[in-house]
């Protein structure tokens, strides 16, 4: 499982800026029951960019986007929209925007950012890993992630350590920041090199109180959810979208 | 005349290596200092180097200032937060330091306490945004300061890359560098003019005085070493030759000639030199004899 919340929608919006021409994809697995990027948040976010005078070319929500083969299948009939778009927008975890944006031949941007659960992270068989940063940076990057493709997870560009493309740390590794320039370069987006960095917020990488003891997933609270204070019911057997801080804790 | 007004006023400048000492003993630190003072324009002070715990950069900068040899404090971002890297920079003002380089810095699994946290709250871009907002009279917090530094802030690049990637991200960092504040830049050792001419063909447009770096060889066994071992330096084989060929007795000759060689070709592409002769800072006049510095 992996958490993850809205950005803010200005920020959304930012980078967004030079395309006016957006696809947008969501994910039916975490995302769906984080309340960050499932079929209703992936409708909202059409209204919302609509409103602002962004052309949606289409959306669609997959079921599982950190897998690469199912992002592959799930956007294939997607082909024409997709390409219409100037840039695509994914309401999901770092990992699920990751496979996205090695899948598109597009500038993809995070919808969302990846929160730390202090754990339970589960394991994905693609190469892609998410920091749980909650401040995403994918879109300085070409959707690789610096925290985790760096070795020394370093956000304003590459440490000159690099041989023939290998880290210096280990030459079993690709140089994270050689893969995001050619990246970059290959979808034709290589002045998001000069994007200037602000010093991470480290609060934002630690668990926070609440997400220690959340219980939010834990198995004890199946079949029958905690009441969300929503007014909308949950889906039979799914967690509940509701702010984990406001539930009662599990014994 | 300090560094500063030096590379500000077009004037060739020179600095050399200064390394703190692991222990507590300052009598070679006193005697290298007799020797460079008066000779270079300033002495770069390592930072806990390849990650090897030594005595504080703060305190062997502060008696560098004490004994008339203007430092260059080097600050990594490996063992400092950003409220230590603040509180040492306010610190190293008081104590009469003007000139900071800022690095990102080697990760303490290569050192010789692999055992250790790295910090890396910054990089060497926010690194160069704290000093930069320090002289504005703030914190990086945006507190107030009760008097402002002023300090002249150094950054680094790498010569050779051997991809496409690898050099336009070394000229892309450059950049970000040079707009969070850099006034100056020193490389990574060069031993290949060429690679050198090709970087400073960009460089020179961005206007920011470069001082090349040399490290003068001692073995061939050590130039390879420096080829396997550490980040951004090569040391193409032709040298190697002449370093393997050279005569026990000769090879420190042979080295110091072919490093003020190596000043002579490049020194006419940049606006200063940096001489890295590590624990052979003794050496360092003798080479800029040589090479008409």
């Amino acid at each position: 499982m992996l958490y993850s919340e809205q950005k803010h929608f200005d920020e959304i919006f930012a980078y967004l800026e030079k395309n006016k021409n957006v696809f947008i994809v969501g994910c039916d697995g975490c995302a769906q029951s984080s309340g960050s990027g499932g079929p209703k948040q992936v409708e909202e976010m059409k209204q919302k960019l609509t409103d602002a005078g962004k052309n949606v070319t289409g959306a669609k929500v997959v079921a599982f986007l950190c897998s690469k083969a199912l992002v592959k299948s799930g956007l294939r009939g997607r082909v024409d929209q997709i390409q219409a778009a100037d840039a695509v927008l994914v309401l999901t975890c770092g990992v699920g925007i990751q496979a996205v944006a090695t899948s598109l031949n597009k500038p993809v941007y995070p919808g969302c950012n990846t929160v730390n659960l202090g754990g339970s992270r589960g394991e994905w068989e693609g190469s892609e890993r998410c920091f749980e940063c909650g401040q995403c940076l994918l879109w300085h990057t070409g959707g690789i992630c610096p925290l985790t493709a760096c070795t020394k997870s370093l956000i304003s560009g590459s440490c000159g350590g690099a041989k023939n493309g290998k880290c210096e740390i280990s030459q079993e590794r690709d140089c994270g920041w050689e893969l995001i320039y050619n990246r970059l370069k290959e979808r034709g987006n290589l002045e998001r090199l000069n994007d200037m960095m602000r010093p991470l917020d480290q609060r934002k990488l630690m668990v926070r109180p609440e997400m220690i003891s959340t219980p939010r997933f834990a198995l004890e609270n199946f079949p029958k959810p905690p009441a969300p204070p929503a007014a909308e019911a949950p889906k039979a057997g799914a967690p509940a979208p509701a702010n984990p801080s406001k539930e009662v804790k599990a014994k | 005349m300090s560094l500063q007004s030096k590379l500000e006023s077009g004037q060739f400048a020179v600095s050399c290596e200064f390394g703190p000492v692991k222990g507590v003993d300052l009598h070679e630190v006193y005697e290298n200092l007799e020797i460079l003072k008066g000779k270079v324009d300033a002495a770069n002070v390592t930072d806990q180097q390849s990650s090897i715990m030594r005595m504080s950069g703060l305190a062997t900068a502060s008696i560098c200032v004490q004994g008339g040899l203007e430092p260059i404090y080097q600050m990594t971002c490996r063992d400092r937060n950003r409220i230590a890297i603040q509180s040492d920079l306010l610190g190293a003002w008081a104590l009469g330091i003007k000139n900071v380089l800022a690095l990102t810095g080697d990760m303490s699994a290569r050192g010789d306490h692999p055992q250790a946290k790295d910090v890396f709250d910054l990089d060497s871009v926010t690194l160069l945004q704290t000093i930069a907002t320090l002289n504005g009279g703030k914190d990086l917090s945006g507190n107030e300061l009760k008097g402002s530094p002023a300090f002249f802030p150094g950054a680094v690049v790498k010569v050779e890359n051997d991809t496409e990637a690898s050099f336009e991200l070394q000229i892309a960092k450059m950049q970000k560098k040079i707009a969070a504040g850099a006034k100056f830049f020193q490389t990574q050792a060069c031993y290949i003019p060429k690679s050198f001419e090709k970087l400073m063909k960009r460089a020179d447009k961005f206007g920011v005085p470069v001082m090349v770096g040399v490290i003068p060889l001692r073995t061939a066994g050590s130039a390879r070493y420096m080829n396997n071992n550490v980040a951004g330096i090569y040391v193409p084989d032709d040298l190697i030759d002449i370093m393997a060929k050279a005569a026990k007795e000769d090879r420190e000759k042979v080295g110091i000639e072919m490093a003020s060689n190596l000043i002579k070709q490049m020194k006419g592409m940049c606006q200063g030199v940096h001489i890295m002769a590590v624990a052979w800072e003794k050496k360092v006049p003798e080479i800029m004899a040589l090479a008409g510095l």
